[in-house]
């Protein structure tokens, strides 16, 4: 084996160990990026560890066709969030349990809840302790809540959309 | 309105671990690479049984990679091809030393070593195959601490314990001598991770504070000074003091992670560098380590027969000859260094590497231990970040050891570097510690069930999401009550909502039924 074969040789090995590190180094930055909020964003449209809208047939439902399809977070620490909403409903709150588990020292933990009834979509105030509020009024029952209306609950604004 | 049928689709597409299998390759070309040009440097030819040992390697690196496609798909992608790579080239230097025909170098065993690496690794992931899920191991917490203080006492039994080079750390079963504080580190880190979870709290707040430290009770800490006391036997009784260096920094280390107390550190390190100071001037040949750390060209301690500094100037010297960008494999002297093929491997290794390999193996390590830490911090268990971050840790510690001794940093202490030093205990010990950190990180970031704070449920909703009747005349299910615009229609912004309350039973039922329905899985989770 020629000297210059062998230079090659023992330059190319390291270059070898280090195309290894650097790989490995990308494998990790790729690692962080799928979990900055952007990413996370970008993993709750595209719906995949949540359920998709499924309307049992015995059960009242919303009309899929007019009615609203997602909750969006408008404002707040969890802004651009959604959750597709389905025949179920959304508990609000920063309790772990909640559907929607809300990051926001203003909330309670158990906050409010988006229910659907008929064709319509309801929000009640689960006893909050700052109040939920649909533009200046507060929620003291449970109201019929309308697609593009922003619920305030503690600092995030939730709206449910088309 | 039609009924679509139901698309539930609870959790993510499992990994398919390209990535892995991308590395793998990368590594396997590394470790394959370098057996290969020691025998192209040294024969002039490949190596004998070349492509059946290379082809035992990929074998190894391929059912390892399987079985975590099959078991732990969640599990970290860097670990295991860092491993291979560290330990191919290991076995390469092993092997470029058995060849070199020196007359130190007649114990390196490369096809030996090899063979323990295969065992390492079936025994590492029969064990993932075995343990689904690692919190198992917390039930076994005082067990781990019974095996832990027995399999360092082992070597003391009189006719078991062999005494090599002034340490008695071996012991001898049927031909085969084992050293079992590899495996009394895994051990005692499980007891750490399970005996801390419990009683951290009590650790950390409880007890005295002095000069704004605060202390401990001194009931709370019994188990720990157990643990402290076999530590310093260890380094009394067996001679060993890179051993009971490793368990003293596993021990501080935890019980800094389970408390956050910085008085553990300053404790712990007093407590050290008191007992090696002691060491130093009691035992003599812990106070030749450190003359020779010191003064290691001095003509006095290169030329002394026992505990002198020859082995480690050979290694000084042997690492200035690699230089930047080493001598290539197989065309330097790193024979000339004693016990070149298992304590001295990375001085070996800098010579026909130099610095720009020595870098990318240390950054390898570096890898596998930032995977542990950061499954640690992941992981939604107490006893799983414990363990992970102590195992972890107990690594970087290990190789800071070894490192920090051949390059002077600190006195040489006899620890193995993992994966690349010739022993069979220490490979086996260091697979299984792999093994663990590779079940914790599947588990650190499988997809959860459970809704993590400021993310979206995943998974079905809770039972509780039954609709609510609202308005006296709730069976129609579809009029709300009066008071309220007609349902279907949109509600104008900023309305006044004032609907009156009374008369209507099912208003207040559902807030309460809402309080009491927490699922049983939800609650008492480790918050930590």
């Amino acid at each position: 084996m020629s000297e210059l074969t062998f230079t090659l040789l023992r330059l190319g090995y390291l270059v070898l160990l280090w195309v290894f590190v650097l790989s490995a180094v990308a494998v990790l930055r790729r690692d962080l990026a799928l979990r900055s909020p952007r990413s996370r964003k970008r993993a709750d449209d595209g719906g995949a560890p949540v359920a998709a809208p499924a309307p049992a047939a015995s059960s009242p439902a919303p009309a899929r066709s007019s009615g609203p399809h997602k909750l969006v977070v408008t404002a707040g620490p969890l802004t651009g969030t959604t959750l597709p909403l389905s025949t179920s409903s959304i508990l609000i709150g920063r309790a772990p349990s909640c559907t929607l588990v809300l990051d926001d020292d203003y909330s309670s933990s158990r906050h409010a809840r988006i229910f659907p009834q008929g064709d319509q979509w309801y929000v009640e105030d689960l006893g909050s302790t700052n109040g939920t509020f649909i533009g200046d009024q507060q929620v003291t029952s449970p109201i019929p809540l309308a697609p593009g209306v922003g619920v305030q609950i503690g600092r995030s604004v939730v709206e449910l959309q088309g | 309105m039609t009924s679509p049928s139901s698309t539930v689709e609870p959790r993510q597409r499992r990994p398919l671990r390209i990535a892995e299998v991308f590395l793998l390759i990368l590594a396997l070309g590394g470790g394959i690479g370098g057996f290969a040009m020691v025998g192209l440097s040294i024969r002039g030819e490949l190596p004998d049984q070349f492509w059946f040992r290379s082809m035992l390697l990929a074998a190894t690196a391929l059912v390892a990679h399987i079985v975590l496609r099959l078991r732990a798909p969640w599990a970290d992608q860097v670990i295991l091809p860092a491993v291979v790579l560290l330990n191919g080239i290991g076995l390469s230097m092993i092997w470029r030393l058995e060849i070199s025909d020196a007359t130190g170098m007649a114990p390196a065993d490369a096809a030996g070593n090899m063979q323990a690496t295969l065992l390492g690794a079936i025994v590492a992931f029969a064990l993932l195959w075995v343990l689904k899920d690692h919190r198992w191991l917390r039930r076994y917490t005082y067990t781990a601490m019974v095996v832990g203080l027995v399999l360092i006492a082992l070597p003391l039994i009189p006719g078991l314990g062999q005494e090599i080079n002034g340490a008695r750390i071996w012991i001898s079963v049927g031909g085969f001598s084992l050293q079992p504080a590899e495996f009394a580190k895994i051990a005692f880190a499980v007891f750490f991770a399970g005996y801390l979870v419990t009683n951290r709290d009590t650790l950390a707040l409880a007890g005295p504070k002095i000069f704004g430290l605060q202390l401990p009770r001194l009931r709370d800490l019994g188990p720990i000074l157990l643990i402290w006391a076999a530590s310093l036997a260890v380094l009394i009784l067996q001679r060993d003091l890179g051993t009971s260096l490793l368990f003293f920094g596993l021990f501080v280390a935890m019980l800094y992670q389970a408390t956050a107390r910085s008085s553990w550190i300053v404790l712990g390190l007093t407590l050290f560098a008191a007992g090696a100071l002691a060491a130093a001037r009691l035992f003599p040949h812990v106070g030749a380590r450190i003359d020779v750390w010191l003064h290691p060209f001095d003509a006095e301690y290169y030329d002394r027969e026992v505990g002198g500094s020859y082995q480690l100037v050979q290694g000084q010297f042997s690492m200035a000859n690699g230089g930047l960008f080493g001598t290539g494999w197989g065309e330097g002297r790193p024979f000339q260094i004693p016990y070149a093929f298992s304590d001295f491997i990375y001085a070996a290794l800098g010579e026909e590497l130099g610095l720009t390999g020595l870098a990318a193996v240390v950054l390898t390590y570096l890898l596998i231990v930032q995977r542990g830490l950061k499954s640690a911090l992941s992981v939604r268990d107490g006893f799983g970040k414990l363990l992970a971050g102590g195992l972890a840790f107990a690594m970087a510690l290990q190789v800071f050891v070894v490192i920090g001794g051949i390059t002077r940093i600190i006195p040489l202490t006899g620890l193995t570097l993992p994966f690349m030093a010739q022993g069979g205990s220490s490979l086996l010990a260091n697979w299984i510690v792999i093994a663990l950190l590779l079940r914790i990180s599947d588990s650190a970031r499988r997809p959860s069930d459970l809704p993590v704070r400021g993310q979206v449920s995943a998974g079905a909703p809770a039972p509780e999401s039954e609709p609510i009747l609202v308005g006296p005349s709730g069976a129609d299910g579809g009029t709300p009550a009066d008071g309220t615009p007609a349902a279907g229609s949109n509600l104008p912004r900023r309305r006044v909502v004032d609907r009156d309350p009374h008369g209507a039973p099912g208003d207040a039922a559902p807030t309460e039924h809402i309080g009491t329905d927490v699922p049983p899985e939800h609650r008492g989770g480790e918050s930590r």
